[in-house]
């Protein structure tokens, strides 16, 4: 597994979605894939920059995100596992209510689509609060 | 990286999108979709060259199919099959027009 630490500010989406590349650069990973990890990298990485350290004590240093990731084997199939922490308000994205998709354009809310994509995309989604952080894991087989 | 090109003809206006609609680039496209809409009534998003689409660039479509359903149509095109997935696993296949 290698980490990233970056400050979570949404300004920094860049560097982690490159950081996420590198870490597929030698896998059987298709595009679609990739993608798919990506917009559920994106989705997490930019809900920690928005809202994780919102009222938190923290000084601006410590505002970190931490972003892991590597390849894992499940039951023989190469699979991806990131994991994304942060040390702000204990949070559980997976406690959020799935949107309504089958509303009207007029009836539909812009909030909570993406939590909602990358429950639907992942393989695995797991969420705990550990030793002070919100401990986000996600795995998507790769075949 | 989102490359947005516009092109208006009389009430008609296509919009060209080429790269990466996320986080980063979201906020560019909307202002742009605000500022264009007065008076069109047909719109057209060219996603040919789209190659990528998160929930903040969803948004974005959704805000303009809302305005759109007050004063015209609105029509995508050329959605790539990753990024019709994204369209049929959140629904937007039913509130976009998708050609």
């Amino acid at each position: 597994m290698k980490t990233l630490c970056v400050a979570a500010e949404a300004g920094r989406l860049d560097e982690v979605l490159s950081f996420i590349g590198s870490c597929l650069e030698g896998t059987q990973c298709s595009p679609k894939v990739q993608m798919q990890l990506d917009v559920a990298v994106e989705e997490m990485f930019v809900n920690i920059a928005c809202y994780a350290y919102e009222g938190s004590s923290l000084p601006d240093e410590e505002r970190n995100a931490w972003i892991e990731a590597g390849m894992i084997d499940t039951d023989g199939v190469p699979c991806v596992r990131v994991t994304l922490k942060d040390k702000g308000i204990p949070y559980d994205p997976l406690a959020k209510e799935d949107p309504d998709i089958t509303l009207s354009a007029e009836d539909r809310k812009v909030g909570g689509l993406g939590i909602f994509m990358v429950k639907k995309s992942m393989d695995h989604v797991a969420y705990e609060y550990k030793e002070g952080m919100n401990v986000f894991t996600m795995e998507k087989k790769l075949s | 990286m989102l490359n947005i090109k516009k092109d208006q003809n009389g009430n008609a206006l296509t919009i060209a999108l080429e790269g990466r609609l996320d986080t980063t680039s979201a906020p560019e496209l909307e202002a742009e979709v605000k500022a264009a809409l007065e008076g069109v009534t047909e719109l057209t998003f060219d996603i040919n060259e789209l190659q990528y689409i998160s929930s903040a660039g969803l948004r974005v479509l959704l805000m303009a199919q809302k305005t759109m359903n007050k004063q015209g149509n609105m029509i995508v095109t050329g959605a790539n099959e990753d990024i019709r997935d994204i369209f049929d696993v959140t629904g937007f296949t039913d509130i976009l027009t998708i050609k």
